[in-house]
């Protein structure tokens, strides 16, 4: 796992309180890891600060599941 | 319209004494302080620096980690007491129409830490907005009625009561009305407040409103004494479950103490200061009195306001002797603040829940750290000085004064069938 992906699971387990072994890939914020929409947006800004980027809104509306927020980063993350 | 009887069905509390309702009661008839150095922050820069703080909350003991993280400590406070509560009173849910049970809460400020841990952030950055978006849901005073609703499935009333520190007097004689005028058999009622923190400090601070009494904190809060010198900040929450009498006696309910009367007024005076001749104090009491039907003769203890400011004290007595004339002399009157210092919104709450432990229990809880007489002060009254007292409790009179000039008080006596 790459240190974005890891350092991200490790976001979402702790602001959304759930198991290590439900954030896959393909698991959706809000229909799987129960999130709401305010959860949703505290995430995102939670992802803003971990990598310093600013993740504009019309973005962030694509970023539902754990590998669609992995690989926004991986591409928008420079180091 | 013919008024249904109110009575109370359960309690809950969370304070600087302990941290359930006997542990509390424990507290208040055993004359323990609640004060100490402040643990929540760094206060060696403030010119108080000590508290009553509740002491060994752990928030997870109520909800998870998640839940915990999204609310502030007002309402996880508010949490824990209404959870104590709702078991007291034996409440099943699932057996009882939740259309018509409610929540009424008192707190005077709401998420004070919230807003300023959000603002600071705010402050330290470029101007660029980076607010949690929890921030204002965390926040708002009402959001505590809210959450309890939540956790319920409570969909009566459901809104909090906010007058500074007759908050939840306030909130509990709307609950007491809605019972009574027959629009909701149960109503969740009681007050919260956690404003042991920088803002809540440094703001009264300013003030001058706070005891600095940094070299014993466990004197601090010395209602009517010469020395006393302001306030002791105190936080927690208590929650009374009322319920209209025949909906108690449907279910089998325990009854602690029946609602007599409820009585508010405005000082009209000053934003802070509370009229020097207590007319706003004598105003509240005095419809309180006549809401319950009562002479004056009725009331066997007034758990006072009684704050340990320097005015505040003087303007309360000389409203009580006023009103009550020879019966003020025969009465017993007591501050419990000496010990749980003042819990702002949330101080009618635990001090109603003092009155209803002292009428079901016949004890009067002490005004504790009482050293020299104040000369201002007619020291002829019983105000229960430093040890409890036995004696037949009839009815109690619990008085709250906010900022604002908002007065609030509530008349609890014994239960007759």
């Amino acid at each position: 796992m790459s240190d974005i992906a890891s350092r991200v699971k490790a976001i979402i387990v702790e602001k959304l309180g759930v198991d290590e072994n439900e954030v896959t890939p393909e698991a959706s914020f809000t229909n799987d890891l129960g999130a709401d929409s305010l959860d949703t947006v505290e995430l995102i800004m939670e992802f803003e600060k971990e990598f310093n980027v600013a993740i504009p809104d019309d973005q962030a509306e694509n970023i539902s599941t754990v590998g669609q927020a992995i690989s926004y980063l991986e591409k928008n993350v420079s180091n | 319209m013919e008024l249904k009887r109110v009575v109370v069905t359960g309690l809950g509390a969370l304070t600087p004494l302990g941290n359930t309702v006997s542990a509390y009661w424990d507290g208040l008839v055993n004359g323990v302080s609640g004060a100490a150095p402040i643990t929540h922050f760094d206060a060696s820069k403030f010119k108080t620096q000590f508290a009553c703080e509740v002491k060994g909350f752990d928030p997870h003991d109520f909800m998870d980690r998640k839940e915990a993280r999204k609310v502030d400590p007002f309402v996880q406070y508010a949490i824990a007491s209404t959870d104590e509560a709702v078991k007291d009173a034996e409440l099943q849910f699932d057996q009882l129409d939740t259309n018509r049970i409610g929540v009424i809460w008192g707190s005077g400020i709401g998420g004070l830490k919230t807003f300023l841990d959000e603002v600071a952030t705010y402050a330290k950055g470029d101007g660029t907005p980076r607010f949690n978006p929890f921030f204002i849901p965390k926040m708002l005073v009402d959001i505590a009625p809210g959450h309890i609703s939540m956790r319920h499935g409570l969909r009566g009333p459901n809104f909090s009561a906010v007058s500074a520190c007759a908050s939840s007097t306030n909130a509990m004689i709307d609950a007491f009305n809605y019972i009574r005028m027959g629009m909701a058999d149960i109503i969740i009622t009681g007050g919260s407040e956690a404003t042991v923190n920088e803002a809540g400090i440094g703001g009264f601070n300013a003030m001058h409103a706070l005891s600095t009494r940094n070299d014993d904190p466990t004197t601090a809060s010395r209602p009517f004494d010469k020395d006393r010198d302001g306030f002791v900040s105190g936080e927690g929450s208590g929650a009374i479950i009322l319920e209209s009498l025949e909906h108690a006696l449907a279910r089998g309910a325990k009854i602690y103490a029946e609602v007599a009367g409820g009585g508010m007024s405005a000082d009209a005076y000053h934003i802070t200061a509370s009229h020097p001749e207590g007319l706003g104090a004598k105003l509240a009491m005095s419809k309180a009195i006549a809401d319950a039907k009562f002479n004056y003769t009725d009331i066997d203890y007034i758990n006072v306001h009684g704050t340990s400011t320097p005015v505040g004290d003087i303007s309360e007595t000389k409203a009580i002797i006023d009103l009550f004339g020879e019966q003020a002399y025969r009465l017993n009157i007591s501050s419990t603040k000496s010990m749980t210092g003042h819990l702002l919104g949330a101080a009618g709450a635990i001090e109603a829940i003092a009155s209803i432990l002292s009428v079901k229990n016949d004890i009067v809880p002490p005004t504790i750290n009482h050293f020299n007489d104040d000369p201002q002060i007619d020291n002829n009254l019983n105000f229960t000085f430093n040890t409890a007292q036995r004696r037949v409790v009839n009815a109690a009179l619990s008085n709250t004064f906010g900022f604002g000039g908002h007065n609030a008080s509530i008349i609890v006596k014994k239960y007759h069938a």
